[in-house]
């Protein structure tokens, strides 16, 4: 079952006058519960099209369908009902909120949810124990290392249990046991939540994980390497 | 959610402790100087009608006329009476019979010839009867510099600079040469009781103060009156009850008749004093309206600020699915409880601060040499119950509209390049 579908996209952004045309009629689709990655230089077009499939840009010609809905279409309201039900989002730089504690990052999609304090705080401790910080509850992120903030914002985009998880340059601040460490948890969650993980990198550690690496330049899929199929 | 909001705003203390800060000091000024200017504006025009004002004044209507000048062939006859009846329609005002006129004064020497001279402007009002309450309307046991008030008929009081300019002490006899109200020529001697300053440079430089029944005996007064001032119950001018009761006396009077009917002026009414009660009246707004603009420029920067500051945060809430519409008025929420705690901390403080200003006053008398209009030389603020939300005003809509300018240019971004913006 193919949950991200994507026909002909192409994506131009205006530059001065004319305008930069930074994907070129992209064709892919991506199954449930993959664990793929798109693999290439910087500026050929990863983070561009991380951000359409998770309904932040809007596709300038052909469709992207998520879930079953074409993200073009979608009003910004609507779009923003698809990320908070569906998508979570893991950054380069982390993003926590900085004065809020562990357990308050990672409950917040939750409050968007309007789930109530009870079922927010099992999901919460379950998210933290998938990531293995049950004892830093309280801290808050500059208290903690690289490592252990990229933790928490891959509890934070998992403890909704999404059926997508986005990720830009997961480990670009990391060093090599970090990197491994995270990799690993969102591997065993890909595996025992069936969550889809789609990837934006350049890592090698990264894309030794990946069990599908789609490969892209200057905006055009290049390669798509089926490694191992779930 | 809400929760969740507020301990970010407690937590972060650029958020939340800048912003107050900024607040709190606009607000403190804004109630600070609205007390000032009640204060001030307030005891200028209680200081006027004390002098020669009244809250509302009683005169013919052909004296109103020309009421500058203090045409006494227009004055008041039969005033006991008068008194009477508005004792009777308005009880618990007070009203006060004057008599205002102008003359020279002559001091002559042993022999009886003129020593000096000098014009001067004159009041009679009653100083002898045993509960006059005028001798502390116009705080004259305060305001004595030698000798004593007038114990008997025939006693005046000079101010000290005039007497001083004379070479007059209290003890020398002065005559008073004026006008009769009917127009002939009243030479009236009085025995100086006493010279007086009041600290208003336009009292203190050539006035003589009688018995009222001396002025009306000097002048060919008899029962008569320049004015009956009329004071209101509490003590405090009120220009809509004040205009009201001029209305409502004037409307039982027929001046068509009766040019020399009484008539009632408010002193909102007054020419020269209706312009200073107009001005106390819109004062508090203007101020309010500079601080909110004032205010508003300052923390639509610091909103800017901490905007860009918290471009990360929404984005993360954004891409976590929160509308944008949600994250915008989250932040007007926000510094709508940033406006009231400011507010509260700045009225607490300006209303602190008007309070020891109110008790202890500030002197400014070296100021006020040579001002024409008669004003306080020392500065009280005046705590009225507008100065508890006040402050408000400015506080609560300077942080909304700070942060709704500075919160549209995070709205109208695409969510995508605050994405950008927050990856770099
Ligand atoms: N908002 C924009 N306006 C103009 N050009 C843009 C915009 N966003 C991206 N681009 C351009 O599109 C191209 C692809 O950008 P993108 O961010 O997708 O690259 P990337 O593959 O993620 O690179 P990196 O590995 O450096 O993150 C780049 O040349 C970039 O300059
Ligand atoms: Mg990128």
């Amino acid at each position: 079952m193919e949950i991200i579908e994507i026909k002909n996209l192409i994506k131009k952004f205006p530059v001065g006058k004319g305008e930069f045309v930074a994907l070129r009629g992209i064709d892919l689709n991506i199954g449930k519960g993959e664990f793929a990655g798109l693999i290439g230089p910087s500026g050929s077009g990863k983070s561009t099209l991380l951000n359409i499939i998770g309904s932040l840009d809007s596709p300038s010609d052909g469709t992207v369908n998520v879930l079953g809905k074409s993200v073009g279409a979608l009003s910004t309201r609507e779009a923003a009902q698809l990320r908070k039900s569906s998508l979570g989002f893991i950054f380069q730089s982390y993003n926590l909120l900085q004065v809020h504690t562990v357990y308050e990052n990672v409950e917040f999609p939750l409050l968007l949810l309007k789930y109530d304090a009870e079922k927010r705080k099992k999901m919460v401790m379950d998210a933290l124990e998938w990531v293995g910080l049950t004892d830093k509850v309280k801290s808050k992120p500059p208290q903690l290392s690289g490592g252990e903030c990229q933790r928490v914002a891959i509890a934070r985009a998992m403890v909704k249990r999404p059926s997508i998880v986005l990720a830009d340059e997961p480990t670009a601040n990391l060093d090599a046991k970090n990197s491994h460490n995270i990799l690993q948890t969102m591997e065993n969650l890909n595996k025992e939540l069936k969550t889809t993980f789609l990837f934006a990198t350049h890592d090698e550690k990264v894309i030794n994980y990946l069990h599908r690496k789609i490969f892209l330049l200057d905006g055009k899929v290049e390669k798509d390497e089926l490694i191992r199929s779930n | 959610m809400i929760r969740f909001l507020i301990k970010g705003l407690i937590r972060d203390k650029s958020r939340s402790r800048l912003p107050i800060i900024v607040v709190a000091i606009g607000v403190t000024l804004t109630v600070l100087m609205h007390a000032y200017i009640t204060g001030f504006m307030g005891d200028t025009m209680e200081m006027n009608a004390r002098f020669s004002y009244g809250h509302v004044k009683v005169m013919t209507k052909a004296y109103a006329a020309d009421a500058e000048m203090n045409p006494n062939d227009l004055a008041l006859l039969d005033v006991q009476k008068l008194v009477e009846d508005l004792n009777q329609q308005q009880p618990g005002m007070e009203w006060a019979p004057r008599i205002q006129f102008g003359g020279l004064v002559d001091a002559p020497d042993e022999n009886g010839e003129t020593k000096a001279q000098g014009p001067a402007m004159g009041i009679g009002l009653d100083l002898l009867s045993p509960n006059t309450k005028e001798i502390q309307r116009l705080d004259l046991n305060r305001s004595i510099i030698r000798g004593n008030l007038p114990q008997a008929p025939g006693e005046a009081l000079l101010s000290e600079n005039f007497s001083q300019k004379l070479g007059v002490n209290p003890g020398d006899d002065v005559t008073l040469i004026g006008s009769t109200m009917n127009g002939g020529m009243s030479i009236y001697n009085f025995t100086v009781s006493g010279t007086i300053s009041f600290g208003v440079d336009i009292m203190d430089r050539g006035s003589i103060i009688v018995d009222i029944e001396d002025a009306r005996m000097a002048l060919d007064m008899q029962d008569g009156a320049s004015v009956i001032l009329g004071f209101l119950p509490d003590g405090f001018y009120d220009n809509h009850d004040a205009k009201q009761l001029a209305i409502q006396f004037n409307s039982q009077q027929n001046y068509d008749e009766d040019e020399f009917a009484p008539y009632m002026e408010a002193l909102g009414q007054n020419s020269m004093m209706g312009t200073y009660v107009q001005l106390s009246e819109v004062w508090s707004v203007y101020i309010s309206l500079v601080f909110i603009f004032a205010m508003s420029l300052v923390l639509w920067n610091a909103g800017l600020l901490g905007g860009l500051r918290r471009y990360g945060e929404v984005g993360v809430r954004l891409a976590m699915g929160e509308e944008k519409g949600h994250v915008y008025r989250s932040m007007i929420i926000e510094s709508f409880f940033i406006g009231l705690a400011g507010s509260v901390v700045g009225t607490t403080f300006g209303l602190f601060f008007a309070w020891l200003i109110q008790v202890y006053g500030i002197d400014i008398s070296g100021m006020m040499e040579g001002a024409s209009l008669m004003m306080p030389t020392v500065i009280r603020t005046r705590i009225t119950p507008v100065d508890f939300y006040l402050g408000f005003i400015p506080g609560l809509f300077s942080t909304v509209l700070g942060t709704a300018l500075a919160g549209i240019g995070i709205y109208k971004r695409q969510t995508a390049r605050l994405f950008k913006e927050l990856e770099a």
